[in-house]
């Protein structure tokens, strides 16, 4: 396997779900790395300690945002110079986007959400949880060039010895790829409470109905002593804060209790908070997938069950 | 304004969810619903429209012929006119087929705007549009929880892994919605006697200039090689009747949760 990966950053550090799979990618074979932005050269030496034989940077303003469609042209012109028979990248907002264009553009084969990549023989397998991660299915490629995209949080950066290079690249850059900008990056949506910390959280989601909704969750954390969480489709709403929110592109939290109310289960959404000790989830769709993955689950509308559940905890705090 | 909606027609959610040992892929021989997420589309393809003063709106899918009363939703929810593209050697097709099929419908079409919901209700995490954008040729923006559309710009508010990003780009564009982009409407009973008599039209494979190997699973790179023993859970206990609020309490108490 000859393996390019491409490289995330933010803020001047490398994305430790990229540093994962750079990883995974050179325990399998030769890899390479790709790093484009600008100001960007100093962390070859980072790329290089988690596996890189080379790293290739690109300084271009036109890299400055994170956006796809240039990273899809470069990463093209480097499979068909360099000949990489695939390309790794983590399962990111930014990423997945290169990912599919990338495929087309090189008519290669493009499997996304594995949690796991191995040879057999000459041929790339990857692992997929199929049906809300309850069966494993081994996909393939057929042909070269072969496009993973690995699950977040599925490998641990490593460091490890051993020489590397770092080589300048550049690509001319076409009309459309250029056409969509950056108009203001990474504006974060209001403070709020350390969620990582807690040992309790009462999440909500778009069953609480309305904003106002998450009061139940509030009282309900507050007799608990916990700390309130949301999913992204109430915080994109507006319902709740961006700060609170856990799953892929929110926070990864493992309290010794997760209570769902009125969350669906989104792989998304699961796999910020699957590490949690005791999952509790109450939903009114007896076919949500949270109740494939949680402990207890209770068929029921959060507005009478969060409510009476608080009053009986409140009860037992109470000595009743 | 013409605004060109991506949907796909998937199995009814309650449906039990299968994979076929034969095929190794979903099993699809039920009844096919509007992929919920595309809803969302549907709906903010119908908020673009009246917002630009009129226009008009037609879905566009790839799919069997069971997947017109999918499509016959998206009309009674308010879309103009509908687009299926059905054929036999369709089955099989990974996103690399899928994109070459749409890119030539909407080619056909050649809208201001496509939109494309977050993701089928199936699948996991998609990532059509940027494939269908690189065919197009055209600017892609993803996971847009709100657009704006002005002076020939689409401005997007989106979250990634670090925040929320505000990204323009000319028209035409390809934009995926987020499902918090909107609160969609329900098909009022006017909208689905109207349905009935809006275009709905068949496309071949010929008729897109298409030939059977570039679809399909001759025009897919993906396999699917072997499928795993479904994994054994810890085996939730599920409270459908009786008092969950109590059952709930009880399970903290031995736990020494609460
Ligand atoms: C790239 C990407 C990144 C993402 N990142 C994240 C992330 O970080 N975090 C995240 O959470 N999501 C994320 N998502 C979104 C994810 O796919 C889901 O859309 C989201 O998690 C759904 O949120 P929800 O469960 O609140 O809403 P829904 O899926 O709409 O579920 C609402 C649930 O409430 C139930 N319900 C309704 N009314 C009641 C009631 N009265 N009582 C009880 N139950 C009720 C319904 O049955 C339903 O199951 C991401 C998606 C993508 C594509
Ligand atoms: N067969 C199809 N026909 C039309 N649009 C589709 C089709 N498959 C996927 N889409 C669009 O692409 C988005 C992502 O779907 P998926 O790739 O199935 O997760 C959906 O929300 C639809 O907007």
């Amino acid at each position: 396997m000859k393996a390019l990966v491409f490289l995330e950053h933010h803020q001047g550090a490398l994305q430790r779900d990229s540093l994962g799979v750079l990883g995974l990618a050179a325990r399998l074979g030769a890899t390479d790395a790709v790093l484009a932005g600008e100001g960007v050269r100093d962390l070859a030496a980072e790329a290089a300690a988690h596996g890189a034989a080379t790293v290739l940077v690109t300084e271009d303003a036109a890299f400055a945002a994170p956006l796809p469609q240039p990273r899809v042209e470069l990463i093209a012109k480097l499979v068909e110079e360099c000949g990489y028979d695939s390309v790794v990248l983590a399962n990111t907002v930014l990423s997945a986007d290169v990912a599919a264009g990338l495929a087309a553009r090189l008519e290669a084969g493009l499997n996304w959400d594995l949690t796991g990549l191995r040879l057999d023989g000459d041929e790339l397998v990857g692992e997929r949880p199929a049906l809300q991660d309850s069966v494993l299915v081994d996909v393939g490629w057929s042909g070269t060039p072969r496009i993973a995209l690995i699950r977040t949080g599925s490998c641990e950066p490593k460091r490890r010895d051993g020489e590397s290079a770092v080589e300048n690249v550049a690509v001319e850059l076409p009309e459309h790829a250029l056409a969509a900008r950056m108009v203001e990056q990474a504006h974060a949506k209001a403070e709020g409470p350390k969620l990582e910390e807690a040992d309790v959280i009462v999440a909500g989601g778009r069953g609480l109905g309305t904003a106002e909704g998450f009061e139940l969750c509030e009282e309900l954390a507050a007799a608990l002593g916990g700390a309130v969480a949301a999913t992204r489709a109430v915080v994109d709403a507006g319902w709740y804060a961006y700060s609170a929110q856990v799953g892929q592109t929110g926070k990864t939290v493992a309290p010794k209790l997760y209570i769902a109310a009125g969350i669906s289960g989104a792989i998304q959404h699961k796999v910020g908070m699957q590490g949690s000790g005791t999952i509790v989830a109450i939903n009114r769709d007896r076919h949500a997938p949270i109740f494939e993955f949680c402990d207890l689950g209770v068929v029921g509308d959060v507005q009478d069950v969060l409510p009476r559940l608080t009053e009986l905890v409140r009860q037992r705090r109470n000595g009743g | 304004m013409k605004i060109a909606i991506c949907v796909k027609a998937v199995p009814e959610a309650a449906a039990p969810r299968r994979i076929d040992p034969q095929s190794k892929r979903l099993d699809r021989s039920g009844e096919l619903t509007l992929n919920p997420f595309d809803v969302y589309a549907v709906e903010e393809g119908l908020r673009q429209r009246h917002a630009a003063g009129g226009g008009e709106v037609v879905v566009v899918s790839m799919g069997p012929e069971r997947a017109a009363e999918a499509l016959r939703r998206a009309l009674a929810l308010g879309a103009d006119r509908a687009v299926l593209v059905s054929d036999d050697a369709l089955a099989g097709s990974d996103i690399l087929a899928t994109s070459r099929v749409l890119a030539k419908a909407l080619e056909r079409e050649q809208p201001d705007l496509i939109l494309l919901g977050q993701q089928g209700e199936e699948s996991v995490g998609a990532v059509l549009w940027a494939a269908l954008a690189e065919r197009l040729r055209l600017p892609c923006v993803s996971q847009a929880a709100e657009l704006t559309i002005a002076g020939g710009m689409a401005t997007v508010e989106r979250q990634t892994e670090f925040g929320y990003d505000t990204i323009g780009a000319p028209l035409p564009a390809v934009i995926a919605v987020s499902d918090a982009i909107n609160q969609p409407r329900y098909p009022s009973l006017k909208g689905i006697m109207a349905a009935k008599s809006k275009p709905l039209e068949r496309l071949t494979l010929a008729e897109l200039g298409l030939d059977a190997n570039e679809v399909g699973e001759a025009g897919s790179r993906t396999t699917v090689r072997a499928l795993g023993e479904p994994s054994k859970r810890g085996g939730a206990r599920i409270v459908e009747d009786g008092d969950g609020v109590r059952a709930i309490l009880d399970f903290l108490v031995e736990r020494s949760l609460v």
